[in-house]
């Protein structure tokens, strides 16, 4: 008819990508819930722009920070072991744990530095102090904290000043409960839903997961006559962790789900089988045999890692994706009637 | 969860964590405060020209972060960081403007057939029944009427949103809560600020920002959000951006005064069919206490890629260190217990 390429069919030689697409095939990504025929459950829908996350996600390196949150909670519950030792008489499950709380807070110290994007001004952390940040009150807990666990080992490793040592390991035994749990404020107190969502348990899941890593690094290292305390607190510690981890999670809502996914679901399912079978190994069979405590106290450190670096990534992964932003906030504004649902 | 949200009881000179606060500045202690200053980004009359994008870098000395093409409509900035302070969205929609009427589509009309038809009868004039008498110097057949619209009132349904983003200079402003070094602080104006002289890029900020703001450097290490012109506002000027902004869609003023004209302008629109129009952040009793930098739009916010209902972090952190002594409590209790039994 013509040798236009105008055609009733379109552009005739027209790459097809070319065409602009609107709203529901770009603008507005619309996501759908819920996999295959679960077409009684409401399919939770929402609008992004283009997919990008709401937040901007946390630049803290995993190793660095999940490693503090780890070596933290490790260096806390140390110094109740060590207190507890001390005055028990138990002399090298003391050391053990006074050496293990100074070593884990040395190495978290030096992850908190090596992770500031100015490490030359890490001294900027006191010069305020500021109730409002986690961070601040973190930063002066740990000046008070690091060096009583410094002077307790060494007093204990020197043989000398032996009052004075006494005094550090009460005072950092006061001060590790906090140490432990603080760690959890700190996350919390963030917008990244996966985090801020479990606020009211993360403090336990951390302060179990802290009396499991205390007690693992005792089993591993101590003598079995020594290590009755270190065996109960695996066993308590495991069940604190875990009993709140489960809570934690039933009651984040949709927050809960970047923890059962990829990576921090692998993650998090590790350290649950890790701390499982460490507290039974070290409930059954540790007392008498060496190498089976040292089997437990491994698995028990490696399962409160694993437990860190899971609840990191999960929280990083709730970032990073806008659903867990939008969602929640969609659905508590519609309870309250604050604002029209959408339309 | 709001059971230890402090109240709005204490009075304008008490710092709260969060709920309206009227005199933000006076709070965080300036006696002497001049009025709050702020934004107001007036979207329904945005024309995507990415002048403020562009002013905003130039006057802030912002490094260049990157050349993308992304196929996201015209934007290429993509979001808010630590090198972008003000981002233009686009957003591509088949919906109509207000006054337009939609559905009025020809899909059931054949164009070929109808043009086989013009001219044969009154209701098919044919080209130039519309223009007037042509006279004989018009080569015969040449179209001389006006090309008709697709719509009756001249418009598609395609509706192209453009929004310039910004920090939201929030009441309660979790990044100025968290920050540890003080580096971030509150103005005169009641604008948030960071001082980069201080900052040791902790990065906890970030996370902490609500609505995706705040952002690290990567090769500088600190962090960087709009600062609301200090230095300009200082000297009397206004922001880069809002000097820049061609149509007024940015618009800087006092907040008191900026309100009461975005409440105007949404009487106007909403009476003039545009029933879309909403403001966004100005409500003094929103999770973050009302933003600083407030935005008229014309969809829901997470569409143009905003928090529906952002709540400041920090509102619930009096819970949060109470939670955390009772669990600290409980690791020394469980301490003791380990060791009260003693087989020896």
């Amino acid at each position: 008819m013509s040798e236009s390429d105008v055609t009733r069919d379109g552009v005739r030689g027209a790459r097809p990508g070319r065409d602009a697409l609107t709203e529901d095939r770009a603008g507005r990504r619309r996501r759908r819930r819920g996999r295959g025929e679960q077409a009684m459950v409401p399919d939770a829908e929402f609008s992004s722009y283009y997919g990008k996350p709401i937040l901007n996600k946390p630049t803290w390196k995993p190793l660095d920070i999940a490693g503090y949150l780890y070596l933290g909670g490790l260096a806390g519950g140390s110094s109740l072991l060590a207190a507890g030792a001390h005055a028990t008489g138990r002399p090298t499950l003391a050391r053990t744990a006074k050496l293990g709380a100074t070593g884990a807070i040395s190495l978290s110290l030096a992850a908190l530095v090596h992770d500031l994007g100015r490490p030359a001004r890490f001294l900027n952390m006191l010069r305020v102090f500021k109730p409002t940040s986690p961070m601040s009150v973190g930063s002066w807990l740990l000046a008070g904290y690091a060096p009583l666990t410094m002077a307790a080992a060494a007093a204990d490793v020197s043989g000398r000043y032996r009052l004075v040592g006494a005094a550090a390991t009460a005072s950092a035994a006061v001060l590790g409960p906090a140490v432990a749990t603080y760690t959890a404020v700190l996350i919390s107190d963030t917008a990244v839903p996966s985090w801020h969502e479990g606020y009211r348990q993360m403090p336990f899941v951390f302060a179990g997961s802290g009396a499991t890593a205390a007690a693992g690094l005792a089993l591993a290292c101590a003598p079995a006559r020594e290590t009755g305390p270190a065996r109960r607190m695996a066993v308590l510690g495991a069940a604190l962790e875990l009993g709140s981890l489960r809570m934690m999670k039933r009651h984040m809502g949709l927050a809960a789900e970047p923890f059962e996914k990829g990576r921090p679901h692998l993650l998090l399912r590790t350290a649950e089988a890790l701390t499982v079978g460490g507290a039974a190994l070290a409930a059954l069979g540790s007392a008498r045999s060496r190498p089976v405590a040292a089997v437990a106290g491994t698995a028990l450190l490696a399962g409160s890692a694993a437990l860190r670096f899971g609840i990191f990534q999960a929280g990083v992964a709730s970032a990073e994706d806008p659903k867990y932003t939008v969602v929640p906030q969609r659905e508590r504004a519609a309870e309250s009637g604050s604002t029209p649902p959408p339309s | 969860m709001t059971d230890e949200t402090e109240t709005a009881a204490a009075g304008p000179g008490r710092n709260l964590l969060s709920g309206p606060q009227p005199e933000v500045a006076r709070a965080a202690g300036y006696a002497d405060a001049p009025p709050r200053m702020g934004f107001f980004t007036d979207t329904s009359v945005c024309i995507g020209c990415k002048a403020c994008e562009v002013a905003c870098k130039e006057w802030n000395a912002i490094p260049e972060d990157g050349l993308e093409l992304t196929g996201m409509s015209y934007d290429n900035t993509q979001g808010l960081g630590a090198d972008t302070w003000r981002h233009v969205a686009f957003i591509e929609q088949r919906k109509p403007l207000g006054g337009q009427e939609p559905g009025i589509g020809h899909d059931d009309v054949d164009v070929f057939t109808a043009a086989r038809s013009l001219g044969t009868s009154p209701s098919s004039p044919g080209p130039g029944a519309t223009a007037p008498a042509s006279d004989a110097r018009q080569p015969a057949g040449a179209p001389t009427g006006e090309i008709s619209p697709l719509a009756p009132d001249g418009r598609t349904e395609l509706r192209w949103l453009m929004s310039s983003d910004v920090c939201k200079h929030c009441t309660h402003a979790a990044c100025l809560d968290v920050c540890p070094t003080g580096s971030l602080f509150r103005t005169e104006f009641g604008t948030v600020v960071v001082q980069e002289d201080i900052c040791n890029g902790c990065g906890y900020c970030v996370p902490a920002c609500p609505y995706g703001v705040i952002d690290q450097r990567p090769d500088d290490g600190r962090v960087w959000k709009c600062t609301l012109c200090y230095d300009r506002l200082g000297v009397g000027m206004e922001p880069a951006c809002a000097k820049s902004c061609p149509t007024d869609s940015i618009q800087f003023g006092p907040l008191e005064e900026l309100r009461e004209r975005a409440a105007a302008r949404v009487a106007q629109l909403h009476a003039s069919g545009v029933t879309d129009a909403r403001l966004y952040g100005e409500d003094p009793d929103d999770g973050v206490g009302g933003d600083g930098a407030f935005f008229l739009l014309l969809d829901e916010p997470e569409v143009y890629g905003l928090p529906p209902d952002p709540v400041v972090t920090t509102r619930d952190l009096p819970s949060m260190w109470r939670h955390a002594g009772a669990a600290a409590a409980s690791l020394a209790a469980l301490a003791v217990v380990s060791f009260a039994r003693r087989p020896r």
